[in-house]
């Protein structure tokens, strides 16, 4: 594990785990991806104070922990708008500043979207479990401890002042976060669409779908029009493997939009979420509103090519200060 | 039934869905097994992750390295030579299970509705082998069967918000082990001391796709002497 001690979280907020890009190849045992509900605020945070991409950080939700800096830091806020501020004082988001000694992080409320990621110089020293350093809160493995982090844990990372330096990049147009009314996320039909009418699908694309109270990193659950299977086709299908974004219909005939904690669902899925649009569903909140749109796969690779392209300028910033 | 031509269904942009049947059957499973072996021996550009389960297989890939269609492409093209007989013989693996009392809520109703007494239940759920076609839902969590007819048994109408770990259950034609505690819906006749799921061991589940298991009667003292 190793690492300097770096940060200390004085208050955890309602749920702050550690992840990074999460696990892939252990479907087989049933172990799910987990990592970072909005992969794209993780990875940008981490480019903004010279990690790789894949390094672990913070995933904050709704309201933020309050931490103190141990030592000097590189750090980058991004995702949701939870206010950020260092000691007292609204701090920039999508850009790295330094933490003092000292310093306090703390949010100061919520104004858009539902989780926001901390990244800090050097990444976050945790264990590799299976490959990653994400947090799996169903098995209890992985991040620090297998759980959700507590007041008075104290975060580990690897030579944090070699980052100090990259402080100062930032990104001028950050990647949208979520509407609160009516956002638009991008599909692909299937893979089981054809199990509902012709009449349902219209329904499905027309509606607006609220957010509701009973979502979490498992997946967003969306109250709306019933969107029923066609008669005569059983409530569950042969349970099959799935991806985050799958957007799977119970027996309820109320949506789920999947995220990453599940590695195979035993319910048909009408459609699913395009990579590219995967940030905004993990920065929906209860409440909001959201309804699809069907693309080509051809819209959906140009949507992730541009989501790369952001990327790649952003790992060839220099450091303005 | 074991389709003569698979299903090939896209689930997004960076996966594949790749049905080969769609029933729970030795046959199918076999099928499955053998195409998620080959697959694994020559890993195609771009997957990165496979997902094996019943009557299917889910290919992910990385959307910017390859393509569905090339995906389908060369499946079809290993499932021209694949031998659904050559996959490696089944392990067989004993479960000792405290049946019934608080370990088993659900026990004395599911004898209820076969019209049986419980022993005769626990007779019958001891009775056979049983086939681990898949693990998933939560990690370790093996899907077996199938149940001897006179078990086959609805979920609960109302799911628990919490199962205990270990706990045995039944759905339809199926059987199962809760690894970790969880919210669930099926019914509970038992419960193993065995660890189904341990992230610091390697392979991570205990029961894996292809193991045969008997569940084996114990009384709660032989329980607490089987620590592993």
């Amino acid at each position: 594990m190793g690492g300097m001690k770096a940060l200390e979280i004085l208050s955890p907020g309602p749920l702050t785990t550690v992840q990074d890009m999460g696990r892939l190849g252990f479907g087989r045992f049933g172990v799910p991806r987990s990592g970072a509900a909005d992969p794209l605020s993780l990875r940008a945070a981490n480019l903004l104070v010279g990690n790789r991409e894949g390094d672990a950080g913070l995933e904050m939700t709704v309201i933020g922990a309050r931490i103190k800096a141990l030592r000097n830091v590189a750090i980058a806020v991004t995702g949701a708008d939870l206010q950020p501020a260092i000691n007292g004082l609204l701090m920039k988001m999508w850009r790295s500043h330094v933490l003092r000694k000292g310093d306090i992080l703390s949010f100061k409320g919520r104004r858009s979207g539902c989780r926001a990621y901390l990244a800090i110089g050097g990444g976050i020293c945790v264990p590799h479990v299976m490959g990653s350093r994400s947090t799996n809160l169903t098995a209890g493995f992985g991040g620090l401890g297998g759980r959700p982090l507590r007041g008075g844990d104290v975060l580990c990372c690897d030579s944090p002042g070699r980052h100090l330096t990259s402080t100062g990049k930032s990104l001028d147009s950050p990647p949208p976060i979520c509407c609160s009314t009516n956002q638009r996320l991008r599909v692909i039909p299937g893979p089981q669409d054809h199990h509902f009418s012709i009449r349902t699908r219209d329904l499905f694309f027309s509606s607006l779908f609220r957010v509701t109270p009973q979502s979490d990193r498992a997946g967003i659950r969306l109250a709306g029009p019933p969107i029923k299977a066609l008669e005569g086709v059983d409530e569950s299908i042969l349970s099959e493997g799935v991806v985050p974004g799958a957007i799977q219909v119970p027996g309820d005939a109320q949506p789920i939009i999947l995220l990453g904690e599940t590695a195979t669902g035993g319910y048909r899925k009408i459609a699913t979420v395009i990579s590219a649009d995967l940030p905004l569903a993990a920065q929906l909140t209860p409440g909001n509103s959201v309804h699809f749109s069907a693309v080509s796969l051809d819209e959906a690779l140009e949507a992730a090519r541009q989501t790369e392209e952001m990327l790649r300028r952003l790992r060839s910033l220099e450091t303005d200060l | 039934m074991l389709y003569t031509n698979p299903e090939y269904r896209i689930m997004g942009d960076r996966a594949l869905l790749v049905e080969l049947g769609d029933h729970i059957g030795m046959d199918l499973h076999r099928k499955v097994s053998a195409l998620f072996l080959a697959l694994n021996d020559a890993p195609l550009e771009g997957v990165v992750e496979i997902i094996p389960a019943y009557g299917s297989l889910l290919i992910i890939f990385d959307p910017l390295r390859t393509r569905p269609s090339l995906v389908q492409e060369q499946v079809r093209a290993i499932l021209k030579t694949l031998d659904p007989s050559r996959i490696p013989e089944a392990r067989t693996l004993e479960i000792p299970v405290v049946y019934g009392g608080e370990y088993g809520p659900d026990l004395d109703w599911v004898a209820g509705y076969h019209g049986i007494t419980p022993e005769e239940v626990v007779r019958l759920h001891t009775s056979v082998v049983y086939h681990v076609y898949m693990i998933g839902f939560m990690p370790g969590f093996p899907y077996m069967g199938e149940l001897p007819k006179a078990l086959v048994t609805p979920r609960k109408e109302t799911p628990r918000t919490a199962v205990p770990q270990g706990s045995v259950a039944l759905a339809q034609a199926q059987t199962g082990i809760y690894p970790s505690r969880s919210p669930g819906g099926w019914q509970i006749i038992g419960r193993t001391p065995r660890r189904l799921f341990d992230a610091s061991r390697w392979p991570p589940a205990l029961l894996q796709m292809g193991d045969q298991v008997r569940f084996i009667a114990v009384t709660e003292e032989e329980m607490e002497g089987w620590e592993e």
